[in-house]
């Protein structure tokens, strides 16, 4: 009975990661392709598309943007996050609940309707299309994620420890900077890669806030428009290794030092 | 230390961010709302009527709806037993592994990973040559620009998704819970709807209510999968602001889908929370 369920987990299982994993898999084969178009038959391997990708200003330029964007907007949204959270673990009344509430309350509103107030707003007040705009959208969606788990960690050990600071005569940003910080390392670093994955990967408010000058999402979005497109196999490949490569770094970063505590 | 410096403090702590979501997130919504209900130089309820008596624009709701609960659905099905495979058939030092196998794709570009269906799906692409050259076809299906493609590329990321909440629901399942139902009698499947599925379900809510408002506030997968022979509320959306620049009627919309969005979340959050009791 027990070598059958296995049999049909481990067939299940087979016939799930087929599915997940096929269109990667066709995806970065097709990116390597000779002729004109991303369809079988395969006509490859030639590094065609990746040089033609590369060597094109308005992709690494948009490359270069994304990461300004992201790099930028994610350190705005763990410092607020941090300092956000910090207060907020001391707040023990009804006033720090409505203001817990406030900040987590974008995590429930879709991206497509933060970016379209935000639309309605700009437009108002005049402020144009821009790098700037996305940024600031992007602090919008992640830095409830950054509060969010910033504050779960924000112990009673913490707050202990800070009064322990304070009693040897440490000054409010001496106790953040040098006692809190240093304890919540592995929080801090994983709130800023996850903002950065989430903005390096956001399509909808940076499409909404730009115009000219774009991230690499929107101007992938154009190429897509004139259909099948053997540069943007190359492009997606380049940014799933990017992206992989991030995720392997934090898994370092944070987890690698996790075991060498334990 | 006295009681307005301790106030002092916690206004430079939680002033900024407060201040940011105040005036970046509820402004715009309030923007936004206002927005709405502005046309022909004042205010006015013209966008809302506009939505009521114009059928394509009810359809884009209903077809928004439609896609959302079949693709959520799916998702649940498919992802439940996978789930279940992690966290109960595979031994434990290798789960840590299969658990990132199963994210791994989450880190390809949202925009590239509803492309790369196209690939699969194109009347040229590799899903019809296959069954082409296998003779079960004679015409290539017409796959691509069809709701059914919307429906697959979505359930492709939300399979990642609801495979993560139920495997970490599954793992907080105390063995000695199915030992007592055996113990009292209670056969496979009996112990499973009466003892596991229920346990499990919180897992299930979260993933699915998760799926659904990403699906529902989605623009890229049924614009570049489904095409736009049907159109979804986001396409709607994002059509008023490009072609036709009514950013009244966009608001008017947006704020339409968020109170339907809220609607499923108070839905959710009430179900579950009878579950509970």
């Amino acid at each position: 009975m027990n070598r059958f369920l296995d049999l049909i987990a481990g067939l299940y299982a087979l016939v799930a990661y087929g599915f997940i994993y096929l269109p990667i898999v066709v995806l970065v084969l097709f990116s390597f392709q000779a002729s004109r178009f991303p369809l079988p038959p395969f006509t490859g391997p030639s590094l065609r598309w990746y040089g033609e990708v590369l060597g094109d200003s308005k992709f690494t330029g948009a490359m270069v943007n994304s990461v300004v964007v992201g790099v930028v907007s994610s350190a705005v949204a763990v410092l607020l996050g941090f300092l956000a959270a910090y207060g907020c673990a001391r707040m023990r009344d009804r006033l720090g609940g409505a203001i817990r509430a406030l900040l987590i309350a974008p995590l429930s509103v879709s991206y497509l309707i933060i970016g379209m107030g935000l639309v309605v707003l700009f437009n108002w007040a005049g402020v144009p299309k821009s790098l700037l705009a996305v940024g600031i959208g992007h602090v919008v969606i992640n830095l409830p994620l950054c509060f969010a788990i910033l504050y779960s960690q924000m112990s009673d050990n913490i707050i202990r420890l800070e009064q322990a600071a304070r009693d040897l005569g440490a000054r409010e940003w001496q106790v953040l900077s040098l006692v809190v910080a240093p304890v919540l390392w592995p929080a801090l670093l994983a709130s800023f890669v996850l903002s950065l994955t989430l903005s390096w990967d956001e399509f909808l408010i940076a499409f909404l806030l730009t115009r000219f000058e774009t991230t690499l999402p929107v101007e992938i979005w154009t190429l897509l428009r004139s259909g099948l497109n053997p540069k943007a196999n190359a492009i997606g490949a380049v940014v799933f290794g990017v992206s992989i490569l991030m995720v392997v770094l934090a898994e370092l970063a944070i987890f690698g030092k996790g075991t060498k505590k334990s | 230390m006295t009681g307005s410096k301790i106030n002092w403090h916690m206004v430079l702590l939680v002033g900024p961010a407060v201040l940011f979501t105040a005036l970046f997130f509820l402004v715009p919504l309030i923007a936004m709302a206002v927005a709405s209900f502005t046309g022909g130089g004042g205010l006015s309820l013209d966008n809302y009527r506009h939505f009521l008596t114009q059928p394509s624009y009810i359809r884009a709701l209903v077809n928004s709806l439609e896609v959302t609960l079949v693709v959520t659905g799916i998702s649940v099905v498919v992802a439940y037993p996978l789930a279940w495979v992690l966290a109960e058939r595979v031994p434990e030092r290798w789960q840590r592994v299969a658990l990132m196998l199963t994210i791994l794709p989450f880190w390809t570009s949202y925009v590239v990973r509803s492309y790369s269906w196209l690939l699969l799906l194109a009347e040229r692409g590799v899903v019809n040559r296959a069954l082409l050259a296998s003779g079960l076809l004679d015409q290539p299906l017409q796959l691509a620009n069809t709701r059914t493609a919307t429906v697959i590329g979505f359930v492709h990321f939300f399979i990642m998704l609801l495979t993560l909440t139920i495997y970490a629901n599954f793992r907080q399942l105390s063995p000695s819970y199915r030992k007592a139902a055996a113990d009292l009698g209670a056969s496979g499947l009996q112990t499973f709807l009466h003892v596991v599925l229920p346990l499990t379900l919180p897992g299930i809510m979260v993933g699915a209510f998760l799926a659904f408002v990403l699906a529902i506030g989605d623009y890229v997968t049924p614009q570049l999968l489904g095409g736009s022979n049907e159109l979804l509320m986001p396409q709607l959306i994002i059509q008023q602001i490009g072609r036709r620049a009514d950013l009244p009627l966009a608001a008017a919309l947006s704020l339409i889908l968020m109170i339907v969005i809220s609607i499923a979340y108070l839905a959710c959050a009430r179900w579950l929370k009878l579950e509970r009791t």
